[in-house]
């Protein structure tokens, strides 16, 4: 029999003719990262190993994006802390605030992250590589600190699901809504310990940053990775953010075999996916937003490693150019990385921003895992373009957070209810 | 490092997708103080939950326990709380691998899951994976852990592990 992609990227990294579902490996890893709240355990226990290096400065990445910039002294002195172990590691790709981006979009920008790249990440949305073809899952602190010593990890190969997409999406609907259809058919575990994989015709007519988003929120269908075909698109993606030198090795294209092994095979066609909104408190409670009558709104969030990308600020900026955002909502912004940013400043798109009365903010998490700049109050509810709508995810155990695409969350900050991008267009 | 192979006492029951948010807010991930981090666990589902747990009690849970982040403040939060040991029908990936990792006792059994009551008295066997309930009577047996997991196990955690490993390799 076959192997899938994420077979194949396994058996390679672990000097391996071939690999199956369940088989147990150690294997080489080409990148690893962690984050502010995940890198200061993980320096605590690589210092327990009693080793005095790392064990490539250039395959490490470490972004303080969580509390950044630091939003208190305890999250000041977390920072400090890695940043000083960055210094005395001589790790090359620590982010500092003004270079800094959030993680997941940070890393395929840089060119950190390659096809055929066997990546881990004390962070569960390490899975948002997979949209360029690399095998990438979240892991630990501690998994971080023992693959900062040796470069490897453990892994037990997982069994696949394929997703077959066909046709092509329509106005107004993105990555995100095709993820949370999916999350909402199969459930928050539907894909607990697998590999989704995504595949058919219609992958042609996804944008990188709807790929991203797909593969960023594998994870919410509790599985170990998402990971997309390589194609053109990717390509002129990777080769472009390849310019910035930091990776000196080059990428490798895997494909899967078409007699591969799946567990289970399931079809979607593009072309019926309406806009999605998931309700509280898990992310499988979605709902085609036509059939979300009368949500108010107090807050809208339009960011984050799912949907911070140049894209979706300029869906945003599509449905809020010449509009102010209803009077009594606030509206917050969060390019995903300073490039991003800066492009959005060169487009327009932040002045169209500012002008419609929505907040624009450097990159960071904040609000995303409640952290900072705009946690929501006890009864108040919010529509957001994140990832996860947890009991307390934005703030007060009593608060509500309603998941959606940027268009969407643009429209429900103009009519200040949950709304669809043609009620306001 | 000295594990304790026999478990005993009181059950605190939830139910399916336990999620990393709800075992210890991100509001709180400015620390790696156990101490601090078990003073917030479960507290926006049960915030008597840190003030009632005793040393050696026992958390049991439905389906995808542990779901969402990959904080390892989780398992320390629970661990540091004075929970022996966590039942559950299942647990996500990263969690059950968090676990291991960090030396929290973890049991897959869906049905000792769906059994044990909340207050029951239980008593855990680690070394072969048995469970009984004191109070209904019940016996269960867990799902075996596969070999490697059980040499981290074993070693006293994965850090323990790797740095016998990277000793060996300089010798
Ligand atoms: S934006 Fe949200 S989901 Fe993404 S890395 Fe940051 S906290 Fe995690």
């Amino acid at each position: 029999m076959g192997m899938t992609i994420s077979e194949k990227i396994m058996a390679a990294h672990a000097g391996m003719d071939s690999v199956k579902p369940g088989q147990l490996i150690e294997a080489k890893l080409d990148m690893i990262l962690a984050n502010d709240i995940t890198a200061p355990i993980a320096i605590r226990e690589f210092e327990k190993l009693g080793v005095d290096r790392v064990w490539d400065r250039d395959r490490i990445s470490l972004v303080p994006d969580h509390f950044t910039p630091n939003k208190d002294i305890k999250s000041a002195e977390q920072v400090k802390m890695v940043r000083e172990f960055a210094a005395r590691m001589n790790i090359s790709n620590y982010f500092e605030v003004g270079e800094m981006g959030i993680e997941h979009a940070l890393l395929p920008e840089q060119g950190l992250v390659l096809p055929g790249d066997l990546i881990i990440g004390a962070d569960s949305h390490t899975c948002t590589y997979g949209a360029l073809g690399a095998f990438s899952t979240g892991v630990g602190s501690t998994d971080f600190a023992c693959a900062m010593a040796t470069g490897k990890a453990w892994f037990k190969v997982p069994e696949s699901i394929k997703f077959v997409l066909h046709g092509k999406l329509n106005r107004w609907v993105s990555g995100k809504d095709v993820i949370l259809k999916i999350i909402g058919d199969i459930g928050v575990d539907g894909a607990r310990y697998m590999s989704m994989e995504f595949t058919g015709d219609g992958i042609k007519n996804l944008s990188m940053d709807s790929r991203f988003t797909i593969a960023n929120m594998a994870i919410e269908a509790g599985a170990k990775n998402g990971i997309f075909p390589v194609d053109d698109l990717t390509i002129q993606y990777v080769k472009k953010a390849m310019e910035s030198g930091r990776r000196k090795d080059s990428y490798k294209i895997y494909e899967s075999d078409p007699d591969a092994g799946y567990s289970r095979v399931i079809e979607y066609n593009l072309d019926n996916i309406e806009p999605q909104v998931a309700l509280p408190h898990l992310p499988e409670n979605t709902r085609p937003v036509s059939e979300v009558n009368d949500i108010k709104i107090d807050q809208v969030v339009i960011g984050s490693c799912t949907n911070g990308r140049l894209e979706d600020l300029r869906v945003a900026a599509e449905i809020l150019k010449g509009k102010k955002i209803k009077k009594g909502i606030r509206c917050l912004i969060f390019p995903a990385t300073q490039k991003i940013y800066l492009d959005a400043l060169k487009e327009g798109l932040i002045e169209i921003f500012i002008e419609a009365g929505a907040a624009v903010s450097t990159p960071t998490c904040g609000p995303c895992l409640g952290g900072h700049m705009g946690i929501l109050a006890k009864g108040e509810r919010a529509i957001s373009t994140t990832n996860r709508n947890f009991i307390g995810r934005m703030g007060h155990k009593e608060s509500e957070v309603y998941l959606a695409s940027p268009a969407v969350a643009a429209a429900s900050a103009v009519l200040g209810k949950i709304s669809s991008p043609e009620e306001v267009i | 490092m000295e594990e304790k192979l026999k478990l005993k006492g009181r059950v605190f029951k939830f139910g399916d997708n336990i999620d990393t948010d709800v075992i210890i807010p991100a509001r709180y991930l400015n620390t790696q103080d156990p101490k601090e981090l078990a003073s917030h666990c479960m507290e926006d589902i049960d915030k008597d939950f840190a003030p009632k747990v005793r040393p050696g009690d026992i958390m049991v849970a439905g389906h995808n326990f542990g779901c969402g982040s990959s904080r390892e403040h989780a398992p320390i939060a629970i661990k540091a709380s004075g929970i022996s040991c966590v039942i559950a029908a299942s647990f996500a990936r990263i969690f059950y691998r968090n676990a291991i990792n960090i030396g929290l006792p973890i049991l897959e059994s869906e049905e000792a899951a769906r059994e044990i009551n909340e207050g029951d008295t239980v008593e855990v066997d680690l070394k072969n994976g048995t469970i009984l309930d004191i109070t209904n009577g019940k016996k269960f047996k867990a799902q075996p852990f596969p070999e490697f997991m059980q040499e981290i196990i074993n070693a006293g955690g994965l850090i323990n592990k790797t740095k016998k490993e990277l000793e060996a390799k300089n010798v």
